[in-house]
């Protein structure tokens, strides 16, 4: 087992939240007093390509390859990710269009892994 | 002419379910359609050019998606070139580790996995889900929802069915608009009591990631694949959308969980001929070449086409076993109804509680079934009990932990509460007093108040809209007091920010721990090994209400009404009849099995007797508690030569002096039987043997369950008797006390 598993539990000094806050100043007190929004309790993408360093090791590649797009993800903004999601579901998009949704996810978010799962989806 | 008992079997509920014939040409059979491609790998530079038959020209988007994501090209040569049988046999032995049946099954193509599970029965497939389930530990999901969408029904359901151990909470709507109230509720009772479990709402999408990100959930399951290009558009997905979503999901910390199961393309009409194992094979692979952790399949909704067909409930067997061949959490089913006799319900379910998966259901109905906004509840709360029972009988850990009303009372009531406070804290529509208490002690939403519908849908939109969610939720609960609850929600959504449930087969535990394929790996490798019932577990599984203390059985706390006159000498009375009882009777002992006083029973043998102009005389046999036993020692002390033996539970015996213990004239083996009818008309034959005239059999009550419903108590009660037994101490005169 990786001795870093679970994160939380064994090392919550290798986690902050995106606002930068350390894992143990996430406490009720600081939620009540406004310290701590909803946006405080989302994984990072430090946390997401720990995470799949460590599926990696345990010979989840599929899950690992998951894992880093979802990192690359972290920054893109719901609408846009959507819009992607939308983009690939059947008849919705042209080819061009895909491409150009992968261009942007890699020039804007550097998610080349995202990208290459778009334009695998627009062969053909 | 017809038969009668074809008739009654007719009417037995398994016969109101639908069997057909198999009809390969639709996908209407489990295993090898004729239209079913012949396995086989291409490789060309390392790249899969060629799959099951079909050159790379010709791929569909499931092919395209699974040659290029699922399968490692470094295992396929060494794996497609082994012998299925071989494959098969590693898969059943537990010689074999997990990990390197694991690496194999990457090698291999759709058709061949097919080959490899279909050379396995039953068993052999229960061998193997047991060795390949992800995690060691398994558990459990339940579903939570209610016809009327009541929050605080939904809440209190929540915080029951954690109580009750299932690891994992979902629900659903009746109106999409719902939504954000019931995943709210949901939240909330999830994380009374005991927590922590991770819960979902399921809905559309978009709706669904929404949710998430909002913080009202903590998993998502909707992401369904279908193993035909026509099915999957249809589904109006392609495995690249769904890889997306997978990925968005987790990009924010949500676990998510795909969804397949047999016989959805048949349904759908798309199946192109091929078998159902076939198709669900490639779904799942599209599963794992999608990245997902896990699968809730074992046909899920579609359950009874399969169940249908010849050997239907094998192949969800097959299917649960292939994903986890794959490497993925397996959610198996057993939700949707499949079948109306219990029978046969029971029997399938075995063939997943046995060998125990991740969660054994993708969906125990937490309530009534007619409750489920599923259209689940193959197994509802009222089978709660039996399936205590399941597990304390075949230890085996089922994911569930019995309970007491009065916790589950208060974990109810506290739930309710919780969820009144914070609508009444965020300006939602409020919860009445009358709502509280229905929650409380409802069988189901037909005992809760109506709510007003076109405020709370108002009142989800203005939530949804301005984006409120669990920190709201948090801080509402803690302004009123529920701070533990309000802790509780936030120590689960904290786990979010390291990511650790997204790793294969998570559950969150009270703590919150997180456990999963990580950090407690199935490491099964045949007895002595992989999961087994610690003290503590077992102890819990064993405990349930129902089980008695064997030691305050029987126990009569009355003063004994019988005293010892001295020894017992042979009788000189012709007109005497012995009753001679047992070491406890009337003593340590004060009633029969039937619960029939011993004093209303000699008073009924002695009526009898007297109704026959002979006299009873009583006499206790101290050295033996065994009925044929006392019975003859009775009659060698009669002066008729005729004695009744009876024992404390009531088992009686007529004998007469000079035949075998074990000869005697009449014996009256089932206590139970025996009424106080009965023992008037065993005194009366017994004085009838005496004066030689002829004797009308003694009436008794027929009960098959008799042997069942008294056992324990007759071994209890038999254990007492013989505890009193004195051995070499001769029998004794017996006379009423007082």
């Amino acid at each position: 087992m990786p001795v870093d598993y679970p994160i939380a539990e064994k090392r919550p000094d290798l986690v902050e939240t995106p606002s930068g806050l350390r894992f143990e100043e996430i406490t009720l007190e600081a939620v009540l007093e406004g310290r701590v929004a909803m946006q405080d309790l989302r994984v990072t993408a430090a946390a997401l390509c720990a995470q799949a360093g460590i599926a990696e090791a345990a010979g989840r590649l599929q899950l690992a390859e998951n894992l880093l797009r979802a990192a690359e993800l972290v920054s893109v903004p719901e609408d846009r990710i959507l819009a992607v999601y939308n983009a690939l579901r059947p008849g919705r998009a042209t080819r061009e269009h895909l491409l150009a949704l992968a261009d942007e996810l890699e020039s804007r978010y550097a998610a080349g892994r995202c990208a290459q799962l778009i334009r695998e989806a627009a062969e053909r | 002419m017809t038969s009668k008992r074809f008739e009654a079997r007719a009417g037995r509920a398994v016969n109101r379910d639908s069997f057909i014939r198999e009809w390969p040409d639709t996908g209407l059979v489990l295993f090898n359609s004729p239209h079913d491609p012949k396995p086989g790998i291409r490789l060309s530079a390392g790249r899969i050019v060629e799959l099951d038959g079909k050159p790379e020209r010709e791929f569909d988007i499931l092919d395209r998606f699974i040659a290029r994501r699922a399968i490692n090209p470094a295992v396929a040569g060494e794996a497609m070139a082994m012998d299925p049988l071989v494959i098969a046999r590693r898969l059943a032995d537990f010689e074999t580790p997990r990990g390197e049946v694991v690496r194999l099954v990457s090698g291999l193509s759709p058709a061949r996995i097919m080959q490899v599970v279909d050379a396995l029965n039953v068993v052999e497939m229960m061998m193997a889900l047991q060795k390949m389930r992800a995690r060691r530990t398994p558990s459990n999901q339940a579903h939570v929802t209610n016809r009327k969408e009541n929050p605080a029904l939904i809440a209190a359901d929540a915080a029951e069915a954690v109580e009750r151990g299932f690891a994992e909470l979902e629900t659903t709507v009746g109106v999409a608009r719902y939504a954000p109230l019931s995943a709210m509720a949901l939240l909330i009772g999830s994380q009374t009591g005991r927590g922590a479990a991770l819960t979902q709402c399921a809905v559309e999408e978009a709706l669904g990631l929404r949710l998430a990100l909002l913080g009202l959930t903590t998993y998502a399951e909707t992401l369904s694949v279908y193993g035909t290009e026509k099915a999957f558009r249809d589904g109006d997905d392609s495995p690249w959308s769904k890889a997306f979503l997978a990925s968005a999901y987790a990009s924010r910390g949500i676990k998510v969980r795909f969804t397949s199961g047999t016989g959805s393309e048949a349904l759908m009409g798309h199946a192109e001929g091929k078998s159902m194992l076939y198709l669900e094979t490639r779904c799942l692979m599209a599963i794992k070449g999608a990245g997902s952790q896990g699968v809730q399949n074992g046909s899920i909704s579609c359950i009874a086409l399969p169940e249908s067909l010849p050997g239907g409930v094998r192949g969800v067997l097959a299917e649960n076993l292939v994903a986890a061949m794959l490497d993925l959490e397996v959610a198996s089913g057993n939700d949707a109804m499949a079948s109306h006799s219990e029978i046969r319900k029971s029997a399938k379910l075995m063939l997943q509680f046995l060998p125990g998966t991740d969660f054994i259901f993708s969906g125990y109905s937490s309530m009534p079934r007619e409750d489920n906004l599923f259209g689940g509840g193959n197994f509802d709360t009222e089978d709660l009990d039996d399936y205590n029972v399941l597990q304390r009988d075949m230890q085996v850990d089922g994911g569930v932990r019995p309970v007491r009303e009065p916790e589950v009372l208060a974990v109810r009531r506290r739930a309710a509460e919780a969820v009144r406070a914070v609508f009444d804290e965020l300006g939602l529509p409020p919860v009445s007093e009358a709502e509280i208490e229905a929650a409380v002690a409802a069988r189901s939403s037909a005992d809760m108040p109506d709510r007003d519908v076109i405020a709370d849908l108002g009142a989800a939109d203005r939530f949804l809209s301005e984006g409120r969610g669990g920190i709201d939720v948090i801080r509402a609960l803690a302004r009123r007091g529920y701070t533990d609850i309000a802790r509780k929600i936030l120590d689960v959504q904290k786990l979010r920010i390291s990511g650790d449930f997204l790793q294969t087969s998570a559950v969150v535990l009270p703590g919150p721990r997180v456990l999963s394929a990580v950090n407690d790996p199935n490491d099964y490798r045949g007895p002595g090994t992989g999961y087994h019932l610690g003290a503590e577990r077992k102890a819990e599984i064993d405990d349930i209400p129902q089980a008695l203390d064997p030691q305050t059985i029987g126990v009569t706390g009355g003063e004994p009404f019988l005293v010892e006159a001295g020894e017992a000498k042979p009788g000189e009375d012709a007109n005497e009849i012995v009753i001679a009882v047992g070491p406890a009777f009337g003593g340590a002992l004060g009633a029969t099995l039937l619960g029939l006083p011993h004093r209303a029973v000699l008073d009924a043998l002695a009526a009898g007797i007297q109704c026959e102009g002979m006299q009873a005389r009583l006499v206790r046999v101290c050295g033996t508690s065994d009925c044929g036993m006392i019975g003859f020692t009775g009659s060698s002390l009669s002066g008729s030569g005729i004695a009744i033996g009876i024992q404390s539970k009531g088992t009686t015996v007529i004998h007469r002096r000079g035949l075998e213990p074990l000869n005697n004239l009449e014996l009256f083996p089932q206590a139970p039987n025996l009424t106080l009818e009965s023992y008037r008309a065993i005194g009366r034959n017994a004085a009838s043997y005496a004066r030689g005239r002829p004797v009308s059999p003694v009436p008794l009550q027929i009960d098959n369950m008799a042997r069942l419903k008294y056992i324990v108590r007759t071994t209890i009660l038999h254990l007492r008797e013989t505890e009193q037994v004195i051995a070499g101490k001769p029998p004794q005169e017996l006379r009423y006390a007082g």
